[in-house]
Formats: structure tokens, C-alpha cells, sequence
């Protein structure tokens, strides 16, 4: 049978690699200067869903909510094989915590569904908080998964999951329609395709085009939209005219969560002792450690 | 995200300089590949964006998924086991992701399911792959094989054989190489022989074979028994199944990722490649010169990798209360790396830009031949091109693979005591750059393939036209040392060619073509360094050297330095 999988993905400040010229004098990190990347774990998410394609059949969509920059990510997508992506961007959804993000995300995958199967990273590294996927899944009253790290078998509408729990793994089954949230060590991406990277590279959202009209008064956003439909290289793209979905509960608005204190920890340590890299020095080293109950 | 392309300031920098409008609208048709491939460019400028945003994944795999597993791959080794060769596990993740990510047929037609991109974009593929995993590049780097087959073997060959390739489900050897028949190729042995019904097949052993236990092999035979030379050899292509035994793997010093097989061929059934009695004339002299550039630029990658483990050392490294790159005499060594490393990386691709030229110039003929236009034109700059990639590939050969053992010496050197132990990825690189002035034609054999071009002088008008250029203002001294070189290489040369013996020519030839090598590169860097003020140091140091380095070559041959060869056999006790 021909699976139809969906797959979550976000753009994230590439807060792992945070190197000198990104930290403000304050010590606290530019965001504006992070490179934005493909969420680790989403992009896991994604060569899990291509590799169940190939191997039980279906096809991938992927679907992303966040600024017109974020297309990048949709075309990111499309090298790796993803057969179609969308974008869900509108100024009204803007500042959405968990709860707002997961609302919109269920109204635009109740339009697009049903699907079979649908993928997420367990988190982003921008919030950590692991909830937009499970949120999704209650809000379109699926079942789910979390902290996939295996797909054991899939057979009709019956998957059988490994899933990661502390000191082990449990073997779970479960009925699709079904949401899994995938971890890191579920699979290795697999790199852009050259071929797809060169024949997607000008794939572009509703909000791209709109800025290459605005730069050309000789152009008009409707014919480009056409043209590039023609090509299969337009992104659909969704906004909050597009779904079923009133505005108190989307973007700053239906965001309950409020930021309550920031605060800047500065690690660095007033002193320092040097141990010579002999035998005698790194037991000296240990007993130190010891001695400060660092190991125990 | 680490990245081998983009971070490479001096790879981008000749990437930027790349002029290959011409080859590329030959390669692509006129760019009328774009009506049938959504992924063919549809100018120029789209293509040189499609090589950059390859040349980026090829960055990406190497910097984050080849180069962490070097050192295991080197510890591992291809493997022999129960008669079968094993990659090592780091070998056959990378070339899982390079299959991926579709880099396996980089210069092959589309309808081959390859890329049908540049030679030189191929090469700046192989420089980032070698400097990531230098053994990995014996199988990336390949792809020529695939490029044998295309170019000579007929329309059911190709169908056959070249898209195995690009999907990456098969990799290649070329069996030349014998026990008796090393550099001398003339005196292979392997027999093939055909049956009643006119079938191949090939009998006996071949030796040093990289990759040997690849999938599909080309294989350089003695089809006319009887034959003593190299004109009764041909080229077959074969797969290496069960009737190829691979009889050992050897033992190497570097490298270890590759397997170099000795092969026993069991009757082998066989298909000729292109014309009888044109294996070694032609088609292994066209094998050769793609492997030669492809391991030129293994050379690249390896120095590269060990320009960085020196610089990244010397920062950290502290003694006598200061990082020892602060050391004037450490500092010294670190630009003199530098400079060969750059002064190599644009001969490297002025030569890519000759041989990309001379092959696409040779498919134009060939198309205009085929609509029955007038070619005359076209085939004379063939020529022309022919000529000076001729000489360019072997001097690229020649020095690059010189340099890269010198820089990864000079990089040992740096790390001092700590560099000799395992430990340290330059005690492998090492090991790994001593190979790459050996295979493919050692570097006494490159300055044998090179001298004829530099005793007839094929760049003179080159390097008339460059002397008449005047040069910005601090430039100008540095052009007019080129052309102080320029007059003691023709000194010399006329010295050697007064001197009519061929002996004494056989061992100035090293110094005549590293005479002609400095005013080739000399002129190179100068105009980059119009363009770039970092150049201005690259070209400064490398010029001055290189006069320097001038004076001592024409001494050599006009003292007659070598006179003593003639009491060899006195002196050598």
C-alpha cells in the first residue's frame, strides 16, 4: 500500500556551533547571527519518513511553519527526496508558543490530510520542548509515538515502533493514522541529492515570489505563481486566510507561555591548576577531582 | 557546519577565476540538455551555480562524514577475508553517501545518469574527498574508468556498464599493471584469446591493482600472440566475478583504505574496448592522463590537510612561554607551505582548464564531422590545446605530487616529536602523500612525458606575450625576474640541445622542466596577484624562490654536474 507521510520540520538558530563572533559583550548569544539550519532531529525525522517510503511505498510531504526564510528549508527538503512541501507563514501567526503553533499545524494538516503517517523531531534546539509534536497529534486526535529510534515493521495499517526509554527500549505497535516523534540516533541524513539540488534550487514559496515581483514592476506575482507551478517549483504556500482558524488563539495572542526572567550564566572558573601530563600528574588530577566530589 | 568548499578561501578563489564558458557550453549543447533534464542549466551562469551548490555537498560529506573516519579507515584497512575484499567500515559509509548524494558519475552524461559536469569541477571534488580520506580517492577518483568506457567502448558498452557507475552500485579497477610490466606497460602479458564463437577471454596475472576486487574492470591485454611490444595489446572490459580470483591484497605503507589487489584472470570472459592492438597507444595513454590529474589533486588534498594540521599545531602549541608560530623560523616553514600549497592549486586548475579544454574541443569536431561542417578550425585549436595539456599534466603530476610530500614532511617537522606518533593525523598523511609520486607514473616518468614539450618550447608565445604585459606598480620587479628566468631556461636549454647527447638530456630534462614549470606558475600567480592582494605575498615568495631556484637548475646542467654518471659503476660501491 502506498503510504501518505507527512514530515514537521523547523528552522532553528544553529545554537550548537555558538562561536566567538555571535556572543554579545553581555554574553548573551545574537540570535540574528546564528546561522539558521535544519532542525537536527526533524532531519532525522525526514530520512526516517524517505526511508520508509522506499521501503513499504507512499509518498513524503514535508510542511513548516515560520518566516518566508524559512523556504530554505523547505527546498532543504526537496534535495533530500521529499516529493512535495509547505509553508505556513503569515504575520499572524507570529511569537507562537507550543500551543499556538501545534493549533495552526493541525488546522493546515486537517486541510492537506488525512495522512498515514506523520513525522517530527522530538525537539527543536531553539525551545527544547519536545511538545509541538505530541500537541499536534492530540489536537488531530491521533495516537502517537514519541522518541521513535526504530521502525520494526509496517504492515497495512499496523507499525511496530522501538521506541527509547530510560536504561532501555520498549517495542510498542500501534494503528495508523499515527504521529511519531523521531530521536537523533534514529538514522544518519542522507546527503542533498546533486541532481535534486540542481533541479530545485529555484523552487520557491508564495512570499519569494511576491519579493521578486516587488523588484520588477514588469513582473506580477500571479503569472510567476502560474510559471512556476508549471515547473513544479512552487511551494505551496499557506496563511491564516487559508484555514479554519480564529485569530486569538494564533501567533503572540494564543501563546499562554510568557518569558518570565532571562538570565545570563556566565561559566568560567576564578582559578585554575595545571597537572603535568605524566603518570604522577593525572593521579594527582584524579585525587583532586575526587577530593571535590566531582568523581565519586 | 564544517564545510571543505566553502571554507577553503583559496579554493573558492580559483573557483571564482574559473573561465569555462566555452567548455561548458560545448558540454551542455548549446544548453539544450536543459529542454530534456529539469536539472541541466540554462546558461552559464546557471550551470557555474549548479557546480558551486554540488561542489557544497561534496564539501559538507567530506568535512563531516569522510574526514572524521580517516583515522579509523587507516587503522582498519580493506581487509582480505576467505578470498574476498572488505572495504573498511568508514570506506563504505563514505561511498554509501557519495552514491546518495549522486557524486559517482560526476563526469558522465545524463543520460547515463551522470552529472555531465566539467573535468575541473571533478577535480575540485577530488582535492576535498583526498583531503578528508586520501585512500578514499582511489575509488572516488575512478570515475575515469566510466570515462574509458564513454569515450571508446560502443553504444551497448555503455548502456551496459556506465550507469552501474553512476548509480554508484559499481565500482572499477584498471588492470594494467603486471609483475614484469610496471612503468614499462610494453611488456604485459596477460593473454586474451577468443573462443570458436568469437568470445574474450583473458588469462593470467595482474599485479598492484587498485581496487582490483571492483566490479567492473578494464583490463590491458596482449590480444595478438606472438607480440613482444605495445602494439599488440588492446583494452578489454570485463566483471570481476568469480572466474577473477583475487590472489592477496598488499601490505601498504599508506593508503590503507585501498585495496591494491593481485588478480588471477581464470579464463575470463572479456569485451574488446574500441580497435585491437590500440590498449596501450591510445585508450591506457588516455586512462593514464585522467588518473594522472585525478591523483595530482589527491596530491592537493593531502597537503591541504597537512598545511592545516601544521598551522593548527603551531597556534596551539607552546614552548619557551610563546606558540611556536610566533617562532620566526616556524613561521618561515608555514609560509613556504603555504606558497607551494597555492602556487599549486592554480597550476592544478590552469591545467584542469587545458585538458577540460582539449576533451570538449574533441567532441565539437566530432559533432561538427557528424553534420558535416567544416571542422578545420575547431581541430587546430584541438591541437593546440592537445599540446600544451600534454605537457601541463605531466608537470602538474610532477610537482604537486613533490610538493605534497614536502608539505606533509614540512608539517611532521612542525609537530615535532609528538607528529611521529599515531596519535596525530600527520604521522598518516605522511605516509599517505608518499604514494602519489610513485603510481600513475613515478616523477622520473612525468619529467619524461613532459621534456618534449619544454625542449620544443610550446609555450613560447605564452611567455613572449606575458613578458610584453606591464604589471602594477610592486609587480613589476616580480615580472621582470620571470623574465630573467625565461633567458636561463633558453640558456640552458641551448646548452642541452648543443650539447646533442642524450644521455646528459635524459637527467638535465628534471631541471629543464623545472625551469619551465617556474615561468608557467610565475605567470599565474602574477595575475592573480593583480587581482588579490593575498596573492601579492603568494606570488612574491614564489618568484623569488623560483629564481633562486633557476640559478641553481642552470648550474646544475652547465657545470655538468652529471658528467660523473659516466663513472657510475666507480662510485657506486
Amino acid at each position: 500500500m502506498a503510504y501518505k507521510i507527512l514530515v514537521m520540520v523547523k528552522q532553528v538558530p544553529d545554537t550548537a556551533n555558538i562561536s566567538g563572533e555571535v556572543m554579545k559583550p553581555d554574553g548573551t548569544v545574537n540570535r540574528g547571527k546564528l546561522p539558521a539550519i535544519f532542525n537536527p532531529e526533524d532531519k532525522v525525522a525526514l530520512e526516517l519518513a524517505l526511508q520508509t517510503k522506499e521501503k513499504y511505498g507512499g509518498t513524503v510531504e514535508a510542511i513548516t511553519m515560520g518566516p518566508p526564510k524559512a523556504s530554505e528549508l523547505l527546498r532543504e527538503c526537496l534535495y533530500m527526496g521529499a516529493d512535495k512541501t509547505y509553508l505556513i507563514s503569515d504575520r499572524k501567526f507570529a511569537g507562537a508558543d507550543t500551543l499556538a503553533t501545534s493549533y495552526v499545524l493541525a488546522a493546515a494538516i486537517e486541510k492537506l490530510g488525512p495522512y498515514d503517517l506523520i513525522f517530527a523531531g522530538r525537539q527543536a534546539i531553539d525551545g527544547d520542548t519536545a511538545q509541538v509534536g505530541p500537541q499536534t497529534a492530540e489536537k488531530i486526535h491521533l495516537p502517537q509515538i514519541t522518541y521513535t529510534e526504530k521502525i520494526i515493521d509496517l504492515k497495512k495499517n499496523k507499525i511496530t515502533v522501538q521506541r527509547k526509554i530510560d536504561n532501555g527500549h520498549e517495542i510498542l505497535e500501534g494503528r495508523l493514522p499515527l504521529l511519531l516523534t523521531v530521536i537523533k540516533e534514529a538514522a544518519i541524513p542522507r546527503p542533498f541529492k546533486a541532481k535534486r539540488v540542481m533541479a530545485f534550487k529555484n523552487a520557491h514559496s508564495l512570499m519569494e515570489l511576491e519579493k521578486i515581483a516587488e523588484s520588477n514592476s514588469l513582473l506580477y506575482v500571479d503569472d510567476l505563481k502560474e510559471e512556476y507551478m508549471a515547473q513544479n517549483l512552487f511551494i505551496p504556500t499557506i496563511t491564516k486566510d487559508d484555514l479554519d482558524v480564529e485569530q486569538a488563539r494564533c501567533g503572540l495572542a494564543g501563546s499562554p507561555t510568557k518569558v518570565h526572567k532571562v538570565e545570563s550564566v556566565i561559566l568560567g572558573s576564578s582559578d585554575h591548576q595545571k597537572f603535568d601530563p605524566t603518570k604522577e600528574g593525572l593521579g594527582r588530577l584524579i585525587d583532586k577531582l575526587m577530593e571535590d566530589h566531582i568523581f565519586g | 557546519m564544517a564545510n571543505f568548499f566553502t571554507e577553503n578561501k583559496d579554493l573558492l578563489f580559483q573557483f571564482d577565476r574559473l573561465h569555462l564558458e566555452e567548455i561548458v557550453s560545448i558540454l551542455e549543447d548549446d544548453y539544450r540538455e536543459a529542454e530534456t533534464y529539469n536539472y541541466a542549466p540554462k546558461d552559464y551562469q546557471d550551470a557555474l551555480d549548479n557546480y558551486r551548490k554540488v561542489l557544497e555537498i561534496v564539501g559538507d560529506l567530506s568535512a563531516n562524514i569522510i574526514a572524521p573516519t580517516a583515522a579509523e579507515v587507516d587503522q582498519e584497512g580493506a581487509h582480505f577475508v576467505d578470498g574476498k575484499v572488505e572495504f573498511a567500515s568508514g570506506t563504505k559509509l563514505a561511498l554509501e553517501k557519495l552514491s546518495q548524494a549522486e557524486l559517482m558519475g560526476f563526469t558522465l552524461p545524463r543520460k547515463y545518469g551522470g552529472l555531465n559536469f566539467p573535468t575541473t569541477i571533478y577535480i575540485m571534488a577530488i582535492e576535498m574527498v583526498s583531503r578528508a580520506e586520501a585512500s578514499l580517492m582511489n575509488i572516488f577518483g575512478l570515475q575515469d574508468i566510466a570515462e574509458t568506457i564513454r569515450k571508446f567502448g560502443n553504444d551497448e558498452q555503455k548502456d551496459e556498464y556506465l550507469p552501474q557507475f553512476s548509480s554508484g552500485k559499481a565500482t572499477g579497477a584498471m588492470a594494467l599493471t603486471e609483475p614484469d610490466a610496471g612503468s614499462d606497460l610494453q611488456a604485459v602479458k596477460l593473454q586474451a584469446y577468443q573462443d570458436e564463437e568469437g568470445q574474450w577471454h583473458l588469462r593470467g596475472v595482474k599485479r598492484f591493482i587498485t581496487n582490483g576486487s571492483g566490479d567492473i574492470l578494464l583490463v590491458l591485454a596482449r590480444s595478438e600472440a606472438g607480440t613482444k611490444d605495445g602494439r599488440g595489446l588492446s583494452m578489454f572490459v570485463c566483471y570481476g566475478d568469480d572466474s577473477v580470483k583475487v590472489r592477496r591484497i598488499e601490505n601498504k605503507l599508506g593508503i590503507h583504505g585501498s585495496p591494491t589487489c593481485e588478480l588471477q584472470f581464470n579464463d575470463t570472459p572479456a569485451e574488446l574496448i574500441g580497435k585491437r592492438k590500440f590498449g596501450l597507444i591510445k585508450y591506457v595513454m588516455d586512462l593514464m592522463n585522467g588518473a594522472r590529474i585525478g591523483v595530482s589533486a589527491q596530491a592537493l588534498g593531502i597537503a591541504q590537510a597537512a598545511y592545516e594540521e601544521a598551522l593548527e599545531y603551531a597556534k596551539a602549541r607552546e614552548q619557551f612561554g610563546r606558540a611556536i608560530y610566533n617562532i620566526p623560523a616556524v613561521a618561515n616553514i608555514l609560509i613556504e607551505m603555504r606558497v607551494k600549497l597555492e602556487s599549486d592549486r592554480s597550476l592544478m586548475y590552469a591545467t584542469s582548464y587545458w585538458v577540460d579544454l582539449r576533451d570538449r574541443l574533441e567532441e565539437k569536431v566530432q559533432r561538427l564531422k557528424e553534420a558535416g561542417k567544416d571542422y578545420s578550425e575547431t581541430a587546430a585549436r584541438q591541437k593546440h590545446a592537445s599540446r600544451i595539456a600534454g605537457l601541463l599534466t605531466p608537470m602538474t603530476k610532477y610537482i604537486l605530487t613533490e610538493d605534497a610530500n614536502k608539505i606533509a614532511y614540512d608539517s611532521l617537522q612542525i609537530h615535532g616529536g609528538t607528529g611521529y606518533m599515531k596519535e596525530f593525523r600527520i604521522e598518516r598523511l605522511v605516509r599517505d602523500a608518499r604514494i602519489t609520486n610513485i603510481y600513475e607514473g613515478t616523477s622520473q616518468l612525468q619529467i619524461v612525458a613532459a621534456i618534449g614539450g619544454v625542449i620544443n618550447d610550446i609555450l613560447a608565445d605564452h611567455f613572449e606575450e606575458k613578458a610584453k604585459k606591464i604589471y602594477k606598480g610592486n609587480l613589476q620587479p616580480l615580472a621582470d625576474h620571470l623574465i630573467h628566468i625565461r633567458e636561463i631556461f633558453l640558456d640552458s636549454l641551448k646548452f642541452v640541445t648543443d650539447k646533442n647527447d642524450k644521455y646528459f638530456q635524459d637527467v638535465a630534462a628534471k631541471d629543464l622542466v623545472e625551469l619551465y614549470s617556474y615561468l608557467y606558475i610565475g605567470y599565474l600567480l602574477l595575475e592573480e596577484a593583480e587581482i588579490d592582494s593575498h596573492k601579492v605575498f603568494i606570488a612574491n615568495r614564489y618568484i623569488l624562490n623560483a629564481l633562486a631556484r633557476a640559478r641553481k637548475n642552470a648550474d646544475e646542467i652547465k657545470n655538468e654536474t652529471f658528467s660523473d654518471l659516466l663513472h657510475a659503476d666507480e662510485i657506486l660501491l
